[in-house]
């Protein structure tokens, strides 16, 4: 079967999940990004690349952070950006999705960025748009959300540039979050030969070592020797039941304090793709720290972000040729 | 015209060349920019070549690959290799000396000088070029040549390394049939 990802040249199409992507692909997203982040630095910090054309954010979840870089992103690439909260307009009025779509292709609409809580949206309505039209998932359900998978990748590139000597731990809600599917996916592409997940039994998928990574229920274990932590937010609103005792509990066991960190390799980096519940699943005083890239996650989403639609609307109209 | 019928200059010499028609134009406040990939090789080599003056008048240097700013994106994408711009230098009042290997439809020109503008304002911008092959489509032309080699469109010049560093003159493939194909392939890094 073809991947909906790639057009018939072998070039990005749409941008739905990690998995299925060339290496080539990821690297090329990454490189492309490095240049990006250039221009985040100067006076004019726009380049022409997607001049009249026109993103629009289609989100049917809430998500300030994510919705706010994907606009930047597009407007430094010089592009017109609609963002539309879908929940609170039409699609309460009783209009289905595709219908919403159509609307705004009808308005000449260049690229999608999707945005939605059940899994496989972006799928859908990529399988739905004519050829011209580009989506990026930006986060569907439990599946996936690729490009906060990238800047991870990208963020730890930055600090370890060799991803085939690093041993990256994963800790927290696996079960629930499409950033770790993301980020590991990402990570053992790129040759990563060692990456952890840290969790309670009750928050980690099922046969989640089919993913090739090592399995700890332990922090002192886990984190021992890593050089990368990668902190996931305790998805307090996807929780049903008594999955788990309290907040307090998770922290006392699961938490990422100055001590357990002491753990991981003196220069370990941490991260965490936000919002963070402080007190939950890490401490202020690691969030705030030396060894936290938090904050660098955020600039280089930006970056990555653009290297992506840079990727996507680039060779449409002559596209065969060379 | 076959590619065994041309007989290509000699990249070195020619460097040493542009190197002694450059050196009269440094001055403080003057500052080299090579446009990737060949223009930022022979910028590096005439940082080499005019170290003498370069270090008295304290000039600076930089890099820049055109990509985000080509007039073909819409057709071509982007290149599978882009590489980041590297001006660390304040670029308001500057008099740049911009560095290209094969001046071909001034389309590359163009985008460069658009991003410059992106980092400030130069007082001026001098075009130098290794080559000028003819063929421009744009009122844009090398005010410094190391020599004019008339080719046809179909021809593809193109200025390449040595592993040890020289550099030389070679006809390519042609990658495109249509004129305005100035891009260079990556294959030579």
């Amino acid at each position: 079967m073809n991947n909906p990802q790639l057009d018939q040249d072998g070039r990005l199409r749409h941008l739905l999940s990690i998995e299925g992507l060339p290496k080539k692909i990821l690297n090329q997203i990454l490189d492309t990004a490095e240049s990006f982040v250039g221009v985040a630095e100067r006076e004019v910090k726009k380049v022409p690349l997607l001049r009249g054309k026109t993103v629009c954010n289609l989100f049917f979840e809430n998500s300030t952070r994510t919705r706010t870089t994907f606009e930047i992103a597009a407007k430094r690439l010089s592009a017109d950006v609609i963002s539309l909260n879908v929940n609170s307009s039409s699609q309460s009025k009783g209009e289905t999705i595709l219908d919403t779509v159509d609307n705004l292709i009808a308005m000449h609409a260049d690229m999608f960025v999707v945005r939605h809580s059940q899994s496989g949206a972006a799928h859908f309505i990529a399988k739905h748009v004519p050829p011209h039209i580009h989506v990026i998932n930006a986060g569907d359900g439990r599946h996936s959300h690729p490009t906060q998978g990238l800047l991870d990748v990208f963020t730890i590139r930055k600090y370890k540039p060799d991803l085939h000597n690093l041993r990256v731990a994963i800790v927290g809600d696996i079960l629930h979050s499409r950033v770790a599917r993301s980020e590991i996916h990402a990570l053992t592409s790129l040759g990563v030969p060692e990456v952890r997940v840290i969790a309670p039994k009750t928050l980690l998928p099922a046969q989640v070592e089919k993913l090739g990574v090592h399995v700890y229920h332990d922090m002192k274990a886990g984190l021992k020797d890593v050089d990368v932590v990668m902190m996931l937010r305790l998805q307090n609103e996807r929780m049903s039941g008594a999955m788990l005792p309290s907040a307090q509990e998770y922290f006392k066991t699961y938490g990422l304090t100055q001590e357990k960190l002491r753990l991981a390799k003196p220069d370990a980096i941490v991260l965490h793709p936000g919002p963070m519940n402080r007190g939950v699943e890490i401490d202020s005083s690691v969030a705030d720290g030396a060894q936290s890239v938090i904050l660098p996650q955020v600039t280089y989403g930006i970056a990555v972000r653009m290297a992506v639609m840079a990727m996507l609307a680039g060779g449409q109209s002559g596209g065969t040729q060379s | 015209m076959s590619a065994a019928d041309i007989k290509l200059p000699n990249a070195e010499q020619l460097l040493n060349d542009l190197a002694q028609k450059i050196e009269p134009l440094l001055q403080a406040n003057t500052a080299l920019v090579g446009i990737q990939s060949g223009g930022a090789w022979l910028m590096h080599r005439l940082l080499v070549l005019l170290a003498d003056s370069i270090s008295t008048h304290a000039i600076e240097h930089g890099t820049l690959d055109v990509s985000f700013y080509r007039d073909d994106f819409a057709q071509r994408g982007l290149k599978s290799e882009t590489r980041p711009s590297q001006i660390p230098f304040d670029v308001d009042n500057k008099h740049i000396i911009l560095i290209d290997d094969v001046f071909y439809t001034g389309r590359t020109t163009r985008a460069a000088m658009n991003e410059l503008f992106d980092y400030g304002r130069p007082a001026s911008i001098t075009l130098v070029a290794l080559v000028n092959r003819g063929g421009r489509e744009l009122p844009i032309a090398p005010q410094i040549v190391g020599i004019d080699v008339p080719l046809d469109a179909e021809q593809n010049l193109q200025l390449l390394q040595h592993s040890n560093g020289t550099l030389y003159l070679a006809l390519q493939p042609s990658l495109s049939s249509t004129p305005s194909s100035t891009i260079k392939t990556d294959s030579h890094e």
